[in-house]
């Protein structure tokens, strides 16, 4: 009995460093968000109580229409990050020469620092003298220049292609992990019996690669509707507010205009959204793992 | 070259739409560095003429020396992104290497819904959390400094670094503790003198991969949390840069190379690990 409970007292010595950090840094933050959301801080020395007038403020203002947006730059961005990442995952899994170069150039957009990765899309959507524009017009297909950033709707699906792009490394090479761990005897014996490739690949590597993409796709949700970095470096949240997720508009709100209590309700919301997103996530997790096992 | 199996034998129109399929894709992925690379070669005169030109005619690697007078403080913010990103991984480790070993060996009551927490952190960017965590640098006092972006970088990079370690442990034996307690030895020279010396290569891929992490996202702390010139880490003494009026774009991306080029070497050298490292925190073990 008194060597389990030194044992118990030794792992929680081992865990208490890491635990208390992450309490003070991550999950006292959360509490205080949701604190703060209730009171009118800001710059001033004295914090008044408010009562629920923030949330009273965001819902009476354009703060529906940032939700939407945020929802649909997200569906967007994830769906395509999906399907550029399971090409990707498949052509890279051919047993062709020249394989394991290949999936070294896939890691860039996902090692280097990632703002440096924007700072260059940034130079491509130039209007005047970036590549895009360039070539599209080299190529007869638009008449003038597209400043892509300047226009709402243009700068909308700019930034979307950005984050696609950070975001396709890390799903590409899950998928192709998750290919991979697939049993080779079952391509064998579906070789032996006479099927083709492509009946292969939808027989075999499409069915068996759907619990990874699951996954996949609820990790990149939650990252993408955390995305910050892209939309700030490019547009900061314009032209007239086309590119403002509600990441970048409590961003604006609070470190802006410092308005921390306004901005915390924001932050409140977002959370209970990502809650939603986790526990969804944990859920869904779990019932592959264990449909997996049966 | 050995023969490849017979089943993965492609037909010359399958080798040609694989080798399409892989050119369009990568294409996507290097554009930007293609691009940037070039303008990076470009005379300011030819980058800002019309019509677009693809090719660098009579380019230069004159932007790789007239950048360092003209980004002052260019060598300081890559000293201070690596600076910060030691500090962030020796902390990381040594908060994540005991932790790790504790879920990776004992159960106990609420072990496992303590490790979905700290998992769960994965879920909250830093952005969110910006007002409080402002907040809170301010009344610790170290706003400004390079603590600022020290202290918040740590605690989300040890969600992964725990995970991706436990793992690693988890495959470690266990017949080598009991072993070793069976000889008499205490908890902490088991640690200490059997476990970490085999956990050395996991330790290594976790000290890489948040060495990488903290490497690549130094942004939004750096940005709300510091002001002083002196202690930017790179993207954010760039991004000062690419907000003035004239942005000369060949020096920023040659800047913009020089500081990628650390990251560059790591995959080249350790691209191994790293596939295997960085996926590790999503697969489900």
């Amino acid at each position: 009995m008194s060597v389990r409970r030194s044992t118990l007292i030794f792992a929680w010595i081992l865990l208490l460093p890491a635990l208390l950090y992450v309490s003070v840094i991550v999950a006292y933050p959360l509490v205080d968000t949701f604190i703060l959301s209730f009171t009118d801080a800001s710059l001033k020395k004295t914090t008044k109580w408010v009562g629920t007038l923030n949330y009273d403020k965001i819902f009476n203002s354009t703060f529906a229409e940032v939700i939407i947006r945020t929802f649909v730059w997200t569906f967007f961005s994830v769906s395509i990050k999906m399907i550029i990442g399971t090409f990707g995952a498949v052509m890279l899994n051919a047993a062709v020469p020249g394989r394991a170069l290949f999936r070294v150039l896939t890691m860039p957009p996902w090692i280097v620092p990632m703002a440096i990765g924007i700072f260059m899309w940034g130079w491509m959507y130039n209007g005047q003298f970036g590549m895009i524009s360039g070539i599209l017009q080299n190529l007869g297909l638009v008449d003038g220049p597209i400043a892509f950033l300047a226009h709402g709707s243009t700068a909308f699906w700019a930034t979307i292609i950005t984050d696609v792009w950070i975001g396709v490394p890390l799903v590409t090479l899950y998928l192709l992990a998750s290919i991979q761990a697939i049993p080779q005897d079952l391509y064998e014996a579906a070789w032996t019996d006479g099927a083709g490739r492509f009946y292969r690949f939808r027989r075999i590597t499409l069915p068996l690669l759907v619990p990874a993409m699951i996954t996949m796709s609820m990790l990149s949700l939650i990252a993408t509707f955390n995305s910050f970095d892209i939309i700030w470096i490019l547009t900061q949240g314009g032209p007239n507010g086309d590119t403002t997720t509600m990441i970048i508009d409590t961003y604006r709100t609070a470190i802006g205009s410092k308005k921390y209590g306004e901005g915390a309700a924001r932050a409140v919301v977002i959370c209970i959204f990502l809650s939603i997103f986790c526990l969804l996530y944990f859920r869904v997790t779990h019932r592959l793992a264990s449909g997996e096992s049966r | 070259m050995s023969q490849p199996a017979l089943i993965n034998r492609y037909r010359w129109y399958e080798l040609v739409g694989i080798y399409a399929g892989i050119f369009v894709f990568l294409a996507f992925i290097l554009a930007p560095f293609v691009e940037g690379f070039l303008v990076s070669l470009k005379p300011l005169s030819l980058l800002f003429s019309s019509p677009y030109r693809f090719w660098p005619e009579n380019g230069s690697f004159a932007a790789y020396r007239t950048m360092w007078v003209s980004v002052p403080g260019f060598a300081r913010y890559i000293f201070n992104s690596f600076f910060v990103s030691i500090i962030v991984t020796a902390v990381v480790l040594a908060l994540v290497v005991p932790a790790a070993y504790a879920f990776a060996r004992f159960r106990f009551r609420g072990s496992g819904s303590l490790l979905a927490a700290f998992l769960a952190v994965n879920m909250f960017s830093g952005a969110v959390l910006l007002i409080p965590l402002f907040r809170l640098m301010r009344s610790f006092g170290v706003l400004n400094t390079y603590f600022a972006m020290i202290v918040p970088g740590v605690a989300f990079l040890i969600p992964s670094a725990i995970w991706l370690l436990r793992t690693y442990m988890m495959r470690i034996p266990r017949e080598l503790d009991e072993a070793a307690f069976v000889d008499g030895a205490s908890h902490v020279y088991t640690l200490r003198r059997v476990i970490l010396p085999i956990a050395m290569p996991g330790i290594t891929v976790v000290a890489i991969t948040t060495f990488i992490g903290s490497y690549a996202q130094q942004f939004i702390f750096a940005l709300t949390f510091n002001s002083k010139t002196e202690y930017m880490p790179l993207p954010v003494g760039l991004f000062a840069y690419f907000g003035r009026q004239e942005v000369v774009w060949n020096e920023l991306m040659a800047a913009s190379f020089v500081g990628i080029a650390p990251a560059v070497i790591v995959i080249f050298f350790l691209q191994r690990y790293l596939v295997s490292g960085l996926t590790a925190g999503a697969v489900k073990q």
